[in-house]
């Protein structure tokens, strides 16, 4: 196997070594600094290819796992291990962090050093969250991760970056640290922090949680993860972060940091607490069919174009909330597939705003105006990317939008109708936006004179379409791998839905560690 | 008359280490006229430390002195840790003494002497030994807080320490006294035989709680603790937000580990304490503008984590295995608190200057540029004390948590939790002065100077330690739970 079975250690790792090596280099060396970390993103992100390969299609368990004892009071162990939806994850991860490197050419200035430094650190936080199967070892990544995030908001961000940064912080702390006192609880009642295990011994019926207990736990994971993700009302850091963080510090933020949230919902809080998920489901489903509405409509009123981005993204992780609670094996693949087209496009559209701010110095809207006639192919990128995020068929978006409501309407249509009426609002504000700025006269006479992209702007910006277009059209090519996973995991969390599939023939085909179980639970009833 | 001697001699092998720090700090004090040389002096009195601390090899265990002195391992660990902890002080006294211009023999003579004091306490098994220890330390402590004699400031930290000091005392003294109307003995193994809902005894012990909550500083005791801080030189700061509360910290638990069964009266008083301790800290710290303040707080808040597996301790008595566990929560918090407080004052200690005039939260702006080392070592203590992963401060607080939980006591773990995040704010502001913030207006010349080699060797190694106990926590561990930590009386 790759790396002698260590690919994910490595993986996780080579971003942090690539750090230290980074630190050797003279500060002066501003060229060769960016030129480094372009060159080790990139290596990293052709590694996690290799991902492509080890994971096979519809296996559910997971695959290449690592498993060495740490420390031993308490037992903790390293224990990693990656599956169809924490690959793409990951992937996603790998491929936005050279695009950062590339965003930030221009746009960092001082410090490059520090800056790179911590992109990686981040990377390592990140890539270390999506494939750890110890909850410990998933909170330290989970905690480790926002540190360089604050910094790279307080340090490289716009004026009031140290309040974003302090709020984001804060926020981000009060969520963890009620997880780690549940992840504490589970450890004194388990023995053990090791995910499947706990998972085994739900299912054996070794480890019952009354009914209050499963609730408080739940939402001491879910409450961190809403928070992340975020969801309504606990969104209240994510403007406040976009806007003053620098362009890649948004890229990384909305492209991956927001999935850890909508990640931890379905590697921790549904397979840990299936009946209390249940439970919340109508109110998870109400506070995200209010963002989805709430969020568009907060971004039609942007006259920031920065913080209407940011709005956006609540609105469609809104969306990813309502997939993954909907309980539908479409709408969950939806929701993985909207995880994976929203970072590649909203970190798409971060990229072009953080381009114009680079040439103009301000996300007004009312400062830009006409911009189609002095940067015609930014303007054609720009169009692409919106319509990706709005949903256009052909592209990203609409197929996650598309599996997610249908999904939903299957048990929900009403759920779906509300949803529903977020699709149009997103065609709204992006479109009427994208009026503002590209159409019209040139009402500024500084943007008569803007350059349009230059070729590493051009590079980044085809390889993201190219990917829009790809997901849009071969999408095939991403739900094989993440299907599996996501039946698995609501066969599970349903012992009327398990016991149907128990005789299905489809089970034998995803197999398995958890089927195991599952079916031994079946034959003790 | 033979065996008499070999008895008293053997005794002396139980008390080693102080033995050591007593003699060296009079061979400082002797010295002192004839020894001009101040690097001379810090090094005899790192000597000192060290042997001290290395000679506990050679303590005998056990009982000495006829059941006045337990060595155990218990002792053993915070004999360690006080000694260390001397040791470090003394190494980043060395350059502020230098700048104060401040004689350099009595003031290590002292910080032995209140290391030979704590030593004493954490092995103390009889009421007025400890009392002793305490004393020796109190004492040594008082005059250290006023070393800067010129500064009003430590003038005032000095008095306000020495009187509310000795009234703490009286507390202890007379609680020692009810005891003793009790156990017939001021032995803590005689302890064990008293029935524990006795009301004297309950007023005894809660008069001795009062006196040793002062030196820890757990709220309602610890109105004194930022002024004194604050005054007190800040090498002598470190020592006592590390030294004194460890080794309080070690008698109270010897006191309660020894009182039999679980009694809801003394559980609920440390559960009161410990909340109460946690949120008086953490808004009090809130609030400043001073760095060491600030630092003061936080200590007064970390006394109140300590406290949270003080109520664990006594709400699962009967239950040894979870007794243990929480036990061995104590001693690995305070002993990353100590280590990491140490390295944080030092770093306070040597930006403030001349005269300690650069401690508030602009000062430190922009350090992350004029001083990246320091900057990059405090920001490490402050994640720390945050209690962010792989630092000794985040498996401190998980161990704690655990504690608690384990126990049951959900709800002061959610305290707990809340305070953690009340924490996090005001650590966090200080890293993001330092990294984010631009300094105003001219940088004071101190302020911009980077850290003296003693000083970046003090930063160097409890930076270490932190990172050693953040990534390995086993090791330490193992040393605690080797022995299991039911002292010897019960």
């Amino acid at each position: 196997m790759a790396l002698g079975g260590h690919l994910l250690t490595f993986l996780i790792f080579f971003p942090g070594v690539s750090a230290l090596a980074l630190l050797w280099l003279r500060g002066e060396d501003e060229v060769w600094i960016r030129r480094f970390t372009f060159v080790a993103s990139t290596v990293e992100f052709l590694a996690s290819l290799l991902l492509l390969r080890a994971v096979p299609i519809g296996q559910s368990h997971y695959s290449l796992e690592e498993f060495s004892r740490w420390i031993s009071a308490p037992t903790i162990n390293y224990h990693l291990g990656v599956d169809g939806i924490s690959m793409f994850l990951v992937i996603l991860t790998t491929f936005l962090t050279p695009i950062c490197v590339l965003a930030s050419w221009k746009g960092v200035h001082h410090r490059i050093k520090e800056f790179h430094v911590m992109l990686l650190l981040l990377e390592v936080g990140v890539v270390g969250v999506f494939l750890s199967l110890d909850l410990f070892l998933f909170f330290l990544f989970w905690e480790v991760m926002l540190i360089p995030m604050a910094f790279l908001i307080g340090i490289w961000g716009h004026d009031r970056r140290i309040y974003a940064a302090i709020k984001f912080v804060l926020y981000t702390m009060t969520g963890s640290i009620f997880m780690l006192v549940g992840i504490i609880w589970l450890y004194n009642h388990t023995g053990t922090f090791d995910l499947p295990t706990i998972q085994a011994m739900l299912h054996s019926g070794q480890l019952v949680l009354s009914e209050r207990t499963e609730t408080l736990l739940f939402l001491a994971f879910f409450v961190a993860f809403a928070i992340k993700v975020p969801l309504f009302p606990l969104h209240t850091w994510l403007p406040d972060a976009h806007v003053e963080a620098p362009t890649a510090g948004s890229i990384i933020l909305a492209g991956v940091l927001l999935k850890m949230g909508t990640y931890g919902m379905i590697r921790f809080c549904l397979p840990l607490f299936p009946d209390a998920s249940h439970r919340a489901a109508p109110w998870v489903a109400a506070l995200a069919i209010i963002g989805i509405i709430y969020g568009a409509l907060v971004a039609l009123v942007q006259p920031n174009l920065k913080k209407l981005v940011a709005y956006s993204s609540v609105s469609h992780l809104g969306f990813v909330v309502l997939g993954i609670f909907a309980f539908h094996e479409i709408s969950m693949q939806g929701a993985v597939y909207q995880m994976l087209a929203h970072g590649i496009s909203t970190g798409a559209l971060f990229l072009l705003v953080g381009m114009l701010y680079d040439r103009r110095h301000t996300f007004e809207i009312s400062e830009y105006g006409g911009l189609c006639a002095p940067m015609p192919r930014f303007a054609a990128f720009f169009l692409f990317v919106a319509l990706s995020s709005m949903g256009l068929p052909m592209l990203n978006g609409f197929v996650g939008e598309f599996l997610i409501l249908l999904g939903t309407y299957q048990h929900h249509w009403n759920w779906a109708a509300w949803a529903a009426t977020g699709v149009i609002l997103s065609a709204c504000y992006l479109l009427w936006s994208y009026q503002r700025v590209f159409y019209g006269d040139i009402t500024h006479e500084k943007n008569r004179e803007l350059q349009d992209i230059s070729p590493r702007e051009n590079w980044s910006l085809v390889v993201m379409s190219i990917v829009i277009l790809w997901m849009g059209i071969g999408s095939p090519f991403f739900t094989r791998r993440f299907e599996a996973p996501c039946k698995t995991l609501l066969q599970e969390m349903n012992p009327n839905v398990m016991h149907e599939a128990g005789i299905r023939p489809p089970l034998a085909v995803t197999g398995g560690v958890r089927t195991t179980i599952s079916t031994e639970r079946l034959a003790s009833r | 008359m033979e065996s008499l001697n070999q008895e008293m001699l053997r005794n002396v092998f139980h008390v080693l280490p102080e033995l050591v720090w007593c003699v060296f700090g009079v061979f400082l004090m002797l010295l002192q006229p004839f020894l001009k040389n101040r690097q001379a002096l810090t090094f005899l009195a790192l000597l000192g430390s060290a042997i001290g601390t290395l000679i506990t090899f050679f303590t005998f265990m056990g009982p000495g002195f006829s059941g006045l002195i337990q060595f155990d391992t218990f002792a053993l660990f915070f004999h360690w840790l006080i000694g260390l902890v001397a040791f470090l002080v003394i190494l980043s006294s060395d350059s502020y003494l230098q700048r104060e211009n401040l004689d350099a023999a009595e003031f290590y003579a002292l910080i032995l002497f209140a290391t030979a004091g704590m030593g004493v306490l954490s092995s103390a098994q009889e009421l007025l030994t400890a009392f002793i220890g305490l004393e020796m330390s109190s004492i040594s402590s008082y005059i250290l807080a006023g070393y800067r004699r010129d500064s009003i400031k430590a003038s005032e930290s000095a008095v306000k320490y020495f009187l509310l000091g000795s009234f703490a005392t009286a507390f202890f003294l007379y609680g020692i006294a009810l005891v003793y109307g009790v156990a017939g003995s001021t032995n803590l193994a005689a302890l064990a035989n008293v029935d524990p809902n006795g009301t004297l005894l309950r007023m005894g012990l809660t008069l001795i709680l009062v006196g040793l909550g002062f030196k820890v500083a757990m709220a309602p005791f610890q109105i004194w603790t930022p002024d004194v801080y604050e005054g007190a030189p800040t090498p002598v700061t470190a020592l006592f937000s590390a030294g004194p509360k460890a080794a309080t910290f070690a008698l109270l638990l010897r006191i309660f580990s020894t009182i039999h069964a679980a009694t809801d009266y003394w559980f609920w008083a440390f559960w009161i304490l410990a909340v109460l301790t946690m949120f008086v800290g953490n808004l009090g710290a809130i609030v400043q503008s001073n760095v060491k303040r600030m630092l003061a707080y936080s200590s007064i808040a970390h006394a109140g984590y300590t406290l949270v597996a003080f109520a664990a301790i006594t709400f699962v008595r009967p239950d040894p295995n979870l007794v243990s566990a929480a036990y061995a929560a104590v001693l690995f918090y305070l002993a990353s608190y100590a280590l990491v407080s140490v390295g944080a004052f030092t770093i306070v200690s040597e930006i403030g200057g001349q005269g300690e005039r650069y401690l508030t939260y602009d000062d430190y702006a922009g350090l992350g540029t004029r001083q990246p080392f320091a900057a990059a070592g405090l920001t490490l203590f402050l994640l720390s004390f945050l209690g962010l992963p792989i630092t000794a401060g985040f498996f401190g607080k998980l161990y704690i948590f655990t504690a608690a939980i384990k126990s049951n006591l959900v709800w002061l773990a959610v305290f707990m939790a809340i305070n953690s995040v009340i924490g996090a704010y005001y650590y966090f502001r200080l890293i993001v002065v330092m990294y984010m913030r631009d300094h105003k207006g001219p940088v004071a010349e101190s302020a911009a100077n980077t850290l003296s080699p003693t000083a970046a060797m003090v930063v160097t190694v409890a930076a270490l330690i932190t990172l050693y106990l953040g990534l390995a926590p086993n090791h330490i561990l193992g040393i605690v739970l080797s022995q299991p930590l039911m002292l010897s009386a019960r």
